[in-house]
């Protein structure tokens, strides 16, 4: 994770101002609680400790005790979701995911499981070290208080009033509408985002199968171990080789353990990858829907203005209600006439302010967004190719601890 | 299987010559005793019934003095002063309108002067290895006979004429023949010699004989009860019994290991696509994926032969060694019917006549027969007990090389995608 922050900080000229130059920050240990929820129920849960420490204290030799608070899970999420409202033009960094999925038999899908609760605090710090590192997000004022005030935190955050936008966000989001004009960069991007959700799924399922499988070679080879040495019971010469290279197929056994442990820190950063598919997917449908609202007020001005035509001219171009019913029951007056054109031109005056609001908050939402998303990819690029070269490294690893198990064995077998 | 090995010669265990305790040598004092009287017809120098009536393969080579002399080879005998070479080569397949069947190339290369040539190739199926093994078993029933593969095999569930199944095959009828070769008594068993140097097997013959002997033998095992079994052969019994089980555990483990490797292989080559899946719509990411799907399918492939290798070298010789010991259990048996018909004998005569002095002929020959048996049967062991520590070594340690070469193989793979992977990254960080 630390590596991380250093290639972060090289990679990008804007972190000058980030928050990692000026403060450390970890996600120190887990502890579990017990309280009284808001339905007044006993309830487990478990907090998390983050640590914050200014960076010159500690290079200056003197390393003060850091400052720290505890942490829920849920005001995690509660950070993340008022950051999502009120930057819907970055791609947000997401959390590690809230109850395991694409787990393989031996890992527990229980929450309260240590080895999970272990995996979460790595990814939580990794969430806020990807925060802190992030030229925008990182100056934001409330994820420092988050990091720095324990109480009074909710409140400033609620204050905010980020709950009910983060409400109409999501029923936006989910929403079917059609744009007329889709940029070409955002389509192709969510594009993008759909396949990688999609790759990366299929990937993370067959490979929690093949841990499965994996696992069992490697314990059936435990028999050998108890078999072999109740063998060399029986046996007078023979003995010897074979209760030793029994000793070895344990081992051998043993070792998977290890090696699947290692390799969920893998899935861990496909994992990471998986839920930023989805955050640049929101991007880009935050984007279609700016786009729409644009386009829906630039056509409901459009409209406005060939009203505005349609009843100077007295030449009914298009259906409209009013027409037929005024060519039904006869003609307005000209003074009503006068009301309704005059009424159409502060519709369209509003309208036309409206539009260019609109176009202009389009603009600078392609344009902030665009910045953002050149800058999420070239730091997908970056992780996933490092967490290539971790997975290689680890098959590596495994491949020299299981050459080095078989020739042990061998050397007892040659013995016998 | 190694065809080139040079497998030792495997002597009567490690010690001197002076001290093995030779078949023949008791049958030396029993010639000065009377005559046998059920001697069925004067076959050589030798009065060697055994208890199915047939008489000793007694042809000039099992005279005690060349028999002797034989012994004395053997001890000295290193892969290089062996005298018969065979092997079993070459399968292939016959049709004709009654059957399909395979046979095999038997070739032999000898400096013995019971052969008439020195070369021998000749083609002999199934059948006829295992007629060679009842010959073999008849007629020197106090030595144990090395197994043969399985005869039958399920139509439905077996492809008998696969190339799999067919070289598995070979590789145990090639053993058996080299086993046989290898032993100092059965190698010069006119049998044998036919089966190596004979146009036509005369089968029809055996049938014949055959029937004879299984009467006598039906008549031989039954109704005695062996008073005290020698400690070392009990000993032979309740081994092989705990070895027999042992055996059966490892091939469940290793059956049990193929199937789970199988169904790991099955998982990576979904895995291994999904990264070029993946890869067809990255840029950057694009060589990376690649090689990393390159190298999972390389570890399949690995993974695929070791697996495969296990069910044709692995499990095959575990199941021969099951067959082995079974056989060795029977004549185990017959050796404790030799003995209990001389035990019945001896009390009968004892309980008899307790003022004689010289015991029966028909006893003494028993006793004989017992003595004989016994030797035959521990020099026998002793050689069993050998080969099975060189084939388990072989095998076990056979074992660990496809391992060892499977994982070398992945390893290479994984290592040669590193600089793949990191390429991209340094030409960047020039750029920089």
């Amino acid at each position: 994770m630390r590596e991380r922050e250093r290639d972060a900080e090289q990679g990008d000229a804007r972190n000058r101002t980030s928050l990692l130059k000026k403060m450390e920050i970890s996600v120190a240990e887990a502890e579990k609680r017990t309280g009284k929820n808001a339905v007044n129920m006993q309830e487990t849960y478990t907090v998390y400790l983050i640590e914050t420490r200014p960076v010159d204290a500690a290079s200056e030799g003197t390393n003060p005790v850091p400052d720290s608070l505890w942490r829920r899970y849920s005001e995690f999420e509660q950070l993340r979701n008022y950051l999502l409202v009120t930057y819907p033009f970055l791609v947000v960094p997401p959390l590690p995911e809230k109850r395991a999925e694409f787990v393989w038999h031996k890992l527990s899908a229980d929450n309260m499981d240590p080895d999970f609760v272990e995996r979460r605090r790595v990814g939580l710090e990794n969430f806020l070290l990807r925060v802190a590192s992030h030229p925008d997000l990182s100056t934001d004022k409330i994820f420092y208080s988050f990091l720095t005030e324990e109480n009074g935190w909710k409140e400033t955050v609620f204050e905010t009033g980020f709950q009910a936008k983060a409400d109409s966000r999501l029923k936006a989001l989910n929403a079917t509408f059609r744009v007329k004009n889709p940029d070409k960069r955002f389509a192709e991007m969510k594009h993008y985002g759909d396949e990688l959700q999609s790759v990366i799924s299929q990937l993370l399922r067959v490979r929690a199968r093949a841990a499965d499988r994996l696992y069992g070679v490697y314990k059936v080879h435990g028999n050998y171990g108890r078999v072999f040495s109740e063998w060399s019971a029986i046996e007078k010469e023979m003995g010897d080789g074979l209760q030793s290279a029994g000793h070895h197929m344990d081992a051998y056994a043993a070792s998977v353990d290890d090696i699947l442990e290692e390799e969920e820190h893998y899935a861990d950063q496909l994992k990471e990858y998986l839920f930023y598919a989805d955050a640049l997917r929101a991007v880009c449908r935050k984007h279609e829907l700016t786009q729409y609202e644009l386009e829906m007020a630039a056509q409901d001005l459009t409209s406005k203005k060939q009203q505005r035509e349609e009843l100077a001219t007295g030449t009914i171009r298009t259906f409209s209600l009013k027409g037929m019913t005024s060519k039904l029951f006869g003609q307005e007056t000209p003074e009503q006439r006068e009301a309704k054109l005059k009424m159409l031109e502060t519709q369209i005056e509003e309208g036309e302010e409206l539009v260019k609001e609109r176009n202009g908050e389009c603009e600078e939402f392609v344009k902030s967004a665009w910045v953002d998303i050149e800058r999420f990819k070239e730091q997908k690029d970056h992780d996933l190719r490092e967490a290539l070269i971790s997975y290689a490294i680890m098959q590596i690893s495994m491949c020299k601890k299981g050459i080095q198990v078989w020739n042990n064995a061998k050397e007892c077998f040659s013995k016998m | 299987m190694s065809a080139g090995t040079p497998r030792a010669l495997a002597s009567s265990g490690q010690k001197p010559i002076q001290d093995i305790r030779h078949p023949l040598s008791a049958e030396e004092s029993a010639l000065s005793r009377s005559p046998d009287v059920l001697h069925p017809g004067g076959a050589g120098e030798r009065d060697l019934i055994l208890p199915n009536g047939t008489p000793v393969d007694t042809s000039s080579p099992t005279s005690s003095s060349s028999l002797l002399n034989r012994l004395q080879l053997d001890d000295d005998l290193d892969g290089e002063t062996r005298d018969l070479f065979v092997t079993v080569e070459d399968p292939k397949k016959h049709v004709s309108t009654m059957e399909t069947y395979i046979t095999y190339r038997v070739c032999t290369k000898t400096t013995r002067t019971e052969f008439d040539l020195p070369e021998y190739s000749l083609r002999r199926r199934y059948q006829d290895f295992d007629w060679l093994r009842n010959k073999l078993e008849e007629s020197q029933p106090t030595h144990l006979i090395p197994p043969l593969p399985e005869k039958f095999v399920m139509k439905g569930v077996v492809d008998r004429f696969s190339e799999e199944f067919v070289e598995t095959r070979r590789k145990a009828l090639d053993k058996f023949l080299k086993r046989v070769a290898d032993h100092p008594v059965l190698s010069f068993n006119e049998h044998f010699n036919a089966f190596l140097s004979a146009k036509d097997l005369n089968k029809r013959q055996g049938l014949a004989l055959l029937t004879k002997m299984g009467e006598s033998v039906k008549y031989v095992t039954g109704g005695y009860k062996v008073r005290a079994r020698p400690v070392e052969f009990a000993a032979m019994g309740d081994y092989l019994d705990l070895f027999t089980q042992k055996l059966g555990t490892i091939d469940r483990i290793a059956q049990r290991i193929i199937k789970e490797q199988s169904e790991f292989l099955m998982e990576l080559r979904e895995y291994g696509p999904v990264y070029s899946s993946w890869s067809s719509f990255e840029e950057d990411l694009h060589d990376p994926l690649e090689g990393v799907s390159g190298c999972v399918s390389n570890c399949s492939s690995a993974l695929e032969e070791l697996t495969e290798d296990m069910s044709e070298d692995f499990l095959p010789v575990l199941r021969e060694y099951v067959l082995y010991i079974e056989s060795m259990k029977n004549v185990l048996k017959k050796r404790d019917q030799v003995q209990a018909e001389y035990e019945t004998k001896l009390e009968a005569v004892v309980f008899r006549e307790d003022k004689k002095t010289s015991v029966p002929a028909d006893v003494e020959k028993c006793q004989d027969r017992v003595e004989c048996f016994n030797a035959d049967l521990k020099a026998d062991w002793d050689r069993w007990e050998n080969n099975k520590r060189q084939d388990f070594r072989q095998l076990l340690t056979g074992m660990s090389d496809k391992n060892i070469q499977y994982y070398e193989k992945c390893l290479a793979a994984w290592e040669s995608l590193i600089p793949l992977l990191q390429d991209k990254q340094e030409a960047k960080g020039e750029t920089n």
